[in-house]
């Protein structure tokens, strides 16, 4: 995971982005398969639910926004709600802006913001070195069909699979997510500390009674922004360099 | 609801081109990744599977797996493996 990218090949990065990008992929089938379950218990049909994740690719983002045409909202509360939710991809993509090489075309920047989801944002950034479209491509390649066609088969098959399936692969994305944050944890004690402070504040605001009604992504937005500013008053990254070093 | 998925994704990437120098800034981007997914992983990881004992186990052995090295697939496979075999007997 550590070999160097600068020097990687366009071609060599794609396939390994691919590779990378296949466990994502099967976790998307899992999860999009419930998103699919709730797309057409408000009405959507197949197709229709296909599309909607294809081009949104985000699962709370998307969850909200079926509930809300199942309650007949208006066009602006759906984007409304679909942006207080998906906020945190807005933080991603500040954070992947420090690290993308300055000449970075346009175009690949338009096609690189398509699929910054928590999951393919979380092994891009994995990544030493500044972030590689080829990567990113491949990675996006290998797994965001299958959010699409999880969806449209969770819309047709509806509970068919069985549980202790769809139990079992619901964990493949938070093995990735400890996999992208453990090894710097390993190095850095800052980290360290700070996800087990994490791990702390997420369940308080999880279980607090008084909690209970605010959403989830907004509890994830507003815990994000104050440990992170918190953690950066207290304990300044040291240098650039070493913010790109792994 | 897809348009407003990807301007949120997308403004960031196009309008930020330059290297930000402020160091509270740098520190605070530099400290995001990390935060959101610990925040996103648990208490979630428990919630997810059938029983939270499954969930929990899965945890551990993921940051134990992740701690020795295990790469993005590997971590992944045994933590579904082992919630699998879990579920099997519980």
């Amino acid at each position: 995971m550590n070999t160097n990218d600068v020097n990687a090949s366009g071609s060599a990065l794609f396939k390994r982005g691919i590779r990378n990008g296949i466990p994502i992929g099967l976790g998307y089938l899992a999860v999009s398969f419930s998103l699919g379950i709730a797309a057409c218990n408000v009405g959507l049909n197949g197709s229709q639910s296909f599309w909607a994740s294809i081009l949104c690719l985000a699962s709370a983002g998307e969850f909200a926004g079926f509930t809300l045409i199942g309650a007949g909202a208006s066009y602006l509360e759906i984007a409304i709600m679909t942006l207080v939710v998906n906020a945190r991809y807005m933080l991603m993509s500040c954070s992947m802006s420090q690290r993308m090489s300055p000449d970075t075309k346009l175009f690949h920047r338009f096609a690189m913001a398509y699929s910054i989801t928590d999951e393919l944002f979380a092994i891009a950034i994995a990544r030493p070195g500044y972030l590689r479209p080829e990567y990113s491509y491949g990675a996006t390649l290998a797994s965001a069909p299958l959010w699409g066609i999880g969806t449209v088969l969770g819309c047709l098959l509806g509970n068919i699979m069985p549980v202790s399936l769809i139990s079992a692969f619901s964990v493949a994305l938070f093995g990735m997510f400890l996999a992208v944050i453990i090894p710097p944890a390993r190095k850095n004690k800052v980290i360290a500390v700070l996800i087990l402070i994490c791990f702390g504040l997420s369940t308080a605001a999880h279980y607090m009674p008084s909690l209970q009604s605010i959403p989830t992504g907004t509890k994830t937005i507003v815990l994000t922004i104050v440990i992170s500013a918190l953690a950066a008053i207290f304990f300044p990254h040291q240098t650039e360099e070493e913010s790109h070093a792994e | 609801m897809a348009a407003v998925t990807y301007a949120v994704r997308l403004l960031p990437l196009i309008l930020i081109r330059t290297q930000i120098k402020n160091r509270f800034i740098q520190s605070f981007l530099y400290y995001i990744p990390y935060v959101t997914l610990a925040i996103m992983t648990f208490p979630a990881i428990i919630e997810a599977t059938q029983t939270p004992i499954s969930g929990t186990a899965a945890l551990i052995l993921g940051i134990v797996a992740a701690w020795c090295g295990a790469g993005l697939f590997d971590v992944s496979v045994i933590c579904c493996l082992l919630v699998f075999i879990l579920e099997r007997f519980i």
